[in-house]
């Protein structure tokens, strides 16, 4: 531990006196500091006086954390430059050579500079923070608790966590100061709107799901980290001079990955799919087991809460029965109004939004998302159970015939998507991130077009067609 | 010691930098590798310093594998990179300190280390300036001294004398040979042929990746220029054309007020021929050897290589 620290502090003490001897860092930084509180503390006020006379006192009684939140957040995004040039600025001031010449690790480095990334403007932060708290304990305003006061500095330290490591992984992956500047945004605007996101959290809910947004950013936070130091190598840090993209080489290396050694349809489907499916065996138990963790969840909060919220008395449930009646009896023409291709591509574009989201947050979103959905099965079932239907058989006639198909289809897809977060924060040896990215893809790829697109082709001829007939043959009376 | 057998570096998986380089330098050897700009010096020092991993091939660098154990290469070898370097807003007191514990030097000695360099290269007046204030030969001059901060066993110096004024560079070219004589192994990347010249036990030279020449600057002379070449000038016009030329000596040109010859061993033939000289009564003003200098045979390479002509 101390063998490791001393190395890291090394890097971040050179770092931080560097910064603390630039003016043009310092001053400007000073002066926001400085000077937001007192406009944080004047807005609260005008707010406060606008409450009291329309009422609202809920608002009041959060709206100091949410100050404090947004206080926190402003010199996070200001001194983003310097985790943002961290290691790219080194690099067109000519100064990282020496430093990559020595034999520090590559990860004291890498540490190192997210050390002192996250230290200058946390420290901005919470001094800024601590202005706006004396400015308003003056004021006649409901001070946070010490709980709330500590979530949203938990929160603000998460958020720097989170800022700077994405900086640092641009700082890497960059070639220029002006490029890592441009892709600030894509660490900024995120950020800002998971922070509206926490707003919400701090007006609407109550204080303790303030610990959701917290492990949520901290767990992002984590696998950027992870992510940067798996593919931080100091060999890409001098071998690229220029941004070019090689369209060429991308396009070989994802067609050579996608295709492998198969020569014909029928080969690929023979011999390469099933070695990616054998690479998805860990990720595909993975998503097995959160799928019935999460179906039994919300079976079982379904049975115990929702009467309690609906009241459900004898002739409420039998209100519902007449409702589901109804609504089902015009089974038979579902096909009319859904046709089956329009559903085959709703599928199709939700499996491709959940690998979007799980691209920008290394599987974990994509993953949430489809927990989501299958927990909304188990959610019917115990709506079904509560209104006096049998669970099982509304499973095995109304959810099988084609969640055969279509649950098997989205399941691999997003064992496939959880492969590709996994691949990116682990370290490729002789890959770069890029490289990493495009073979990940390239697995996914062979996945969706050999297994899931006509998985979901059947599933949605079978859920237009084959499914409401079982429904009326189980549920006569229906 | 550096050892380096087909050593290559290829770049975006399309271009080659450095392909198939071998080499050896000794201790107390010095390496002198020229090229022109791109071709290949620095990604050769590059991988010698483990900081780039070769394509193909492998070198040995201090006893240490560059691909197996980059750690413990970086930590024998003292670099001084194309650019300086240096921290701007560090002084450069602190720069050596700051890279003395980085190379894991005791507090003891990181003094004792600063102390000596900064003297030695006549930096110690200006040694609680920060380094943006130094002129461009004192940044170059404390690079130098970070680069020799540890001690190293092998040194790889990339332009070490570039934008120092002549008596800067005389120290530096004379700190060299000192470690040089104290068995350290050394490559240096120049343009200065002359510096080259002067420093370098064998030269290579190299051109879009690969070595194309590499030996002793005589080896180098004799393989590209020919054998050495002797000319005598006389004071006035005299004939030569019936002189009987000993053995060993063959005519390489002719003219009213000098002759050359192409000597193998010169120590057997020369006298022979100074002898026949003078028994002629010959006005001999001068004999001496055809001075050719490393540039001679630089150019030579470069053009033979790009398929020109070369106009000595």
């Amino acid at each position: 531990m101390r063998r490791n620290f001393r190395p890291i502090w090394m890097v971040a003490r050179r770092e931080f006196l560097d910064q603390v001897r630039d003016w043009r860092i310092i001053v400007p930084m000073l002066l926001l500091v400085t000077l937001f509180p007192f406009i944080a503390d004047d807005a609260t006020r005008q707010a406060v006086n606008f409450m009291n006379r329309f009422g609202g006192d809920l608002i009041l009684d959060r709206l100091v954390p949410f100050v404090v939140l947004v206080i926190g957040f402003f010199p996070l995004s200001f001194t983003l430059v310097v985790a943002l040039e961290s290691f790219v600025g080194e690099k067109e001031r000519g100064t990282i050579e020496p430093l990559l010449s020595s034999p520090l690790e590559d990860r004291h480095m890498y540490l190192g500079k997210l050390l002192v990334g996250i230290t200058t403007p946390l420290v901005f932060s919470f001094a800024s923070i601590l202005i706006y708290l004396i400015l308003i304990s003056r004021r006649d305003v409901e001070f946070p608790s010490p709980y709330m006061l500590s979530l949203v500095l938990l929160l603000t330290f998460a958020h720097a966590v989170l800022m700077v490591s994405s900086a640092i992984v641009i700082s890497v992956q960059a070639t220029t100061v002006r490029a890592a500047n441009l892709l600030a945004s894509f660490v900024v605007v995120p950020v800002a709107f998971l922070l509206q996101g926490e707003t919400v959290l701090i007006f609407w809910g109550n204080e303790d799901v303030l610990w959701y947004a917290i492990a949520g950013v901290t767990l992002l936070a984590g696998l950027l980290i992870r992510l940067g130091l798996s593919h931080f190598r100091r060999e890409y840090l001098l071998g690229r001079e220029i941004d070019t993209l090689n369209f060429k080489w991308m396009g070989r290396t994802f067609r050579d990955r996608f295709t492998g050694n198969a020569r014909s349809i029928s080969e690929w489907y023979r011999r390469e799919i099933p070695i990616t499916l054998r690479q998805l065996r860990r990720p595909l138990m993975i998503v097995f087991a959160l799928s019935v963790i999460a179906v039994i969840v919300s079976y079982m909060w379904v049975i115990r809460n929702v009467p309690v919220y609906l009241d459900l008395t004898p002739e409420r449930v039998s209100e519902i029965r007449t409702f589901v009646t109804e609504n089902l009896s015009n089974l038979d023409s579902l096909g009319e109004r859904l046709p089956a291709p329009v559903l085959f591509f709703n599928n199709a574009r939700t499996t491709i939004v959940f690998l979007l989201l799980g691209l920008v947050s290394f599987g974990t979103l994509g993953l949430t998302l489809f927990l989501g959905n299958i927990a909304l099965i188990g959610g019917v079932l115990g709506a079904a159970d509560l209104v006096g239907y049998s669970p099982l058989l509304a499973f095995v006639v109304g959810v099988l015939p084609h969640g055969m198909f279509e649950l098997s289809a989205v399941s691999l897809a997003t064992a496939a998507m959880l492969k590709v977060g996994a691949q990116l924060v682990t370290p490729q040896p002789d890959q770069s991130l890029g490289e990493t990215l495009l073979i990940s893809l390239a697995d996914w790829f062979r996945i969706f077009i050999g297994i899931v697109l006509p998985f979901l082709a059947i599933a949605s001829v079978i859920e237009i067609y084959v499914t409401p007939v079982l429904i009326k043959l189980a549920f006569p009376y229906l | 010691m550096i050892e380096a057998s087909d050593l290559s570096k290829q770049f975006n998986n399309d271009f080659w930098a450095v392909d198939g380089v071998t080499l050896s330098v000794k201790p107390g050897q010095i390496l002198a590798l020229l090229g022109q700009n791109g071709a290949g010096k620095t990604t050769t020092v590059r991988m010698l310093t483990a900081l780039l991993r070769p394509t193909r091939g492998w070198a040995r660098v201090a006893g240490f594998d560059v691909a197996k154990n980059p750690q413990e290469v970086r930590a024998n070898v003292g670099v001084l990179t194309e650019q300086h370097g240096l921290y701007m807003r560090m002084t450069g007191e602190e720069y050596l300190e700051f890279f003395g514990e980085v190379y894991g030097l005791d507090p003891k000695r990181r003094k004792t280390r600063n102390d000596y360099l900064m003297e030695y290269f006549g930096l110690a007046q200006a040694a609680r300036r920060r380094c943006g204030e130094y002129s461009k030969g004192m940044k170059q001059k404390l690079a130098l001294a970070r680069a020799l901060m540890h001690d190293p066993s092998v040194l790889l110096l990339d332009e070490p004398t570039s934008a120092m004024d002549p008596e800067s560079a005389r120290l530096v070219r004379d700190e060299i040979a000192r470690l040089r004589s104290s068995q350290r192994t050394i490559v240096i990347c120049t343009h200065n042929l002359a510096e080259a010249e002067a420093l370098a036990d064998t030269i290579a030279i190299i051109y879009r990746g690969k070595i194309l020449l590499n030996g002793t600057l005589e080896e180098l002379k004799r393989s590209v220029l020919g054998p050495v070449q002797y000319e005598a000038k006389f004071a006035e016009n005299f004939d030569t054309s019936d002189l009987d030329l000993p053995q060993g000596a063959i005519l390489a040109s002719r003219s009213a007020t000098s002759l050359r010859f192409e000597v193998e061993t010169p120590q057997i033939v020369n006298p022979k021929l100074v002898h026949a000289l003078t028994a002629r009564n010959a006005p001999l003003v001068s004999f001496q050897e055809v001075p050719r200098k490393l540039e001679h045979v630089y150019l030579k390479t470069m053009a033979d290589a790009q398929g020109v002509t070369y106009a000595a």
